[in-house]
């Protein structure tokens, strides 16, 4: 088996990306970002509220997370759902303890089945933040655009109208962070502010094509929750000295480069647990004991550097 | 298809002829920085998929990206702070995207070698022109962007045929990073040029660490240096190699950024046992010095594969 001639071109090696989706560049060289009352650190608490149907739907890949047995997957189905029932109010005391606050990504069928839970995200002032509408509404490549641009119209417009935060939801997370190519146009088009994708930064940066004023915000994928306490199966104490460890870097980088973000995704049903929901507090704790840090929501991160970098 | 790769004879780690490094050093320990090249719409290898979910794969491109645009610089400042000068494997296509990490690793001398023109361009499938093509392209491509002529291969994504070393040995490379038989360094039975395996490994490369066998930061900091006092405790009797490869996208992310320093800091500073070197230093070194002796030596032994 041969492989045809053009295996050898490179149409797009050139200066910067292989895409026109944003501009290359070095971190280390951006100009220094200043957050609100001199903060070193933005702590960005992510807290992903997802709604997996029983009913998986395996057009184009099924989200990590999503049911693993056959037919009816009960465990896996109530082992997600303790985390919308049980595990997220074990996560609203220890950050109402810390004075914390997060920025929810959320399904729209969670605001639509669980409209107490939404009340309880927006009355602690917590952002809401676009999440599609459950996890079997995958943006995946090859999607046709005129159903994706449906697909993530109804989610917001159904999002907004249940979560009692109006207009005020500016960001978006695609289920599994999947895109299609044509996703960062669609959510521009729809006037939101910012996406948490990509994980290919620790600062934001312009999503400057095809068009709009998309954000991409640095979603910390390598520090979620479920990655090192699911997948890579580490010691809560070990996730709580990652963190740490994490905190400690950007604490030292902003004196030399500027402001910092460290983001913390959870995930209720997995933090949530008794046995886990220690590990975050004590991380919490160890990282509040420090000077600079500033709890902030998405929005709030996107508005300080905007008005700086954007 | 052949049983044996038939690339080397059976030689066992046992009075074996001596190595010894300059200085009398005990370890020759580099460093493998792999900068790399993901595409987001990568042409189909029929053999091998580029990414796992349909493109644009997000979530695998991006995670990727992170290390040319963050985590290459904490990485070298690590690495400048110990004065370790890496062995990029370097997918030669960030030449043109990237160049101004190729100018800064240049002016720190560090040693470039090819790992593909992009790491989603697989081997699997080459005829010889393409794979002549891939190796005059790398030549040339490192040549111009930093003068240097590279002497190693890692191929792409660890992606070959049958022909791929006979070609770089062809080539005049010295070294090739694609076999794991060994901790030291050895003579490849090519029939041009004489090429030497160079240790370098998938047991300690961060990417199995983390993310295959799921250690922390700091249990991969206990691991490093555990690899290095076994081999700095062989290396008395005759010298060893220790090699780390790494990824800026996995060390330089911000949890791991200071153990893996650690780990630098504790190898390092057993300095006056460790050459702290390149791969083409190794292998130059070992050209000169051991090549002939361990051909003899191998011979001698009568255990051909």
């Amino acid at each position: 088996m041969t492989l045809p001639e053009d295996y050898l071109e490179y149409p797009r090696r050139r200066h910067g990306m292989d895409h026109d989706l944003y501009p290359w560049s070095s971190m280390f060289a951006r100009p220094k970002i200043a957050w609100p009352g001199g903060a070193k650190v933005a702590l960005w608490i992510t807290v992903s509220l997802e709604y997996f149907p029983l009913t998986p739907n395996d057009g184009p890949f099924r989200a990590p997370g999503h049911m693993v047995t056959p037919y009816p997957d009960y465990r896996t189905y109530t082992t997600r759902d303790y985390g919308n029932r049980v595990g997220i109010f074990r996560i609203f005391r220890v950050l109402d303890r810390l004075g914390l606050k997060a920025s929810a990504p959320m399904n729209t069928a969670v605001a639509e089945r669980y409209p107490t839970l939404a009340q309880e995200v927006t009355g602690r002032g917590w952002e809401v933040v676009a999440h599609g509408i459950d996890m079997n509404h995958i943006h995946y490549g090859g999607m046709e655009e005129a159903a994706e641009r449906a697909q993530i119209e109804d989610a917001i417009s159904r999002l907004r109208l249940r979560s009692a935060t109006g207009a005020t939801v500016r960001g978006w997370l695609s289920p599994a962070r999947s895109q299609s190519a044509n996703t960062p146009q669609l959510l521009a088009d729809c006037g939101l502010d910012y996406v948490c994708d990509w994980v290919n930064d620790d600062l934001p940066y312009a999503i400057t094509a095809p068009a709009g004023e998309l954000v991409s915000m640095p979603f910390a994928g390598d520090l979620e929750d479920r990655k090192l306490l699911i997948e890579l199966g580490h010691p809560e104490d070990t996730y709580a000295d990652e963190l740490l460890d994490a905190f400690k870097l950007f604490h030292a980088e902003a004196e030399r480069f500027g402001g910092r973000i460290l983001h913390l995704p959870l995930t209720p049903y997995v933090i949530g647990q008794p046995f886990r929901i220690q590990a975050l507090e004590s991380a919490l704790g160890r990282i509040l004991e420090h000077d600079g840090v500033w709890s902030a929501t998405g929005a709030e991160i996107i508005d300080a550097w905007r008005a700086q970098a954007g | 298809m052949k049983s044996d790769p038939e690339l080397y004879d059976y030689w066992p780690y046992k009075d074996r002829p001596k190595i010894t490094w300059p200085g009398g050093k005990k370890v020759a320990f580099w460093v493998a920085p792999n900068i790399e090249f993901y595409e987001l719409d990568p042409p189909v290898n029929p053999q091998r998929k580029s990414w796992p979910r349909p493109h644009p794969d997000v979530a695998g491109y991006s995670y990727r990206d992170f290390g040319n645009r963050v985590g290459h610089w904490r990485m070298m400042e690590t690495m400048d702070e110990f004065g370790i000068r890496g062995s990029i494997s370097l997918s030669v296509a960030l030449c043109q995207h990237h160049p101004e990490i190729i100018a800064e690793c240049a002016a720190r001398d560090w040693e470039f070698f090819s790992h593909g023109i992009y790491n989603t361009r697989y081997a699997y499938g080459m005829d010889e022109a393409q794979e002549r093509a891939i190796l005059e392209d790398s030549i040339r491509t490192v040549q111009e962007a930093t003068g240097q002529r590279i002497r190693g291969y890692l191929a792409p994504a660890l992606t070959h045929t049958e022909r791929t070393l006979e070609l770089i040995a062809e080539y005049d490379f010295w070294y090739t990073c694609d076999l794991f038989q060994d901790d030291q360094p050895q003579p490849l039975k090519t029939k041009s040029g004489r090429l030497i395996s160079m240790p370098y490994s998938l047991e300690i490369n961060d990417h199995y660490a983390y993310n295959v066998f799921g250690q922390s930061a700091r249990q991969y900091t206990d691991v490093l240096k555990r690899q290095f006092d076994t081999l700095l405790e062989e290396g008395a009797e005759s010298g060893t190699v220790m090699c780390i490869p790494i990824h800026a996208y996995l060390v330089g992310r911000s949890h791991r950024a200071e153990p893996f320093r650690e780990a630098l800091r504790y190898i390092t500073s057993h300095t006056d046992e460790v050459w702290v070197t390149t791969a083409a230093e190794i292998a130059r070194h070992y050209l000169d010095h051991h090549y002939d002796e361990a051909l003899a030596d191998i011979a001698a032994r009568r255990v051909t594969s």
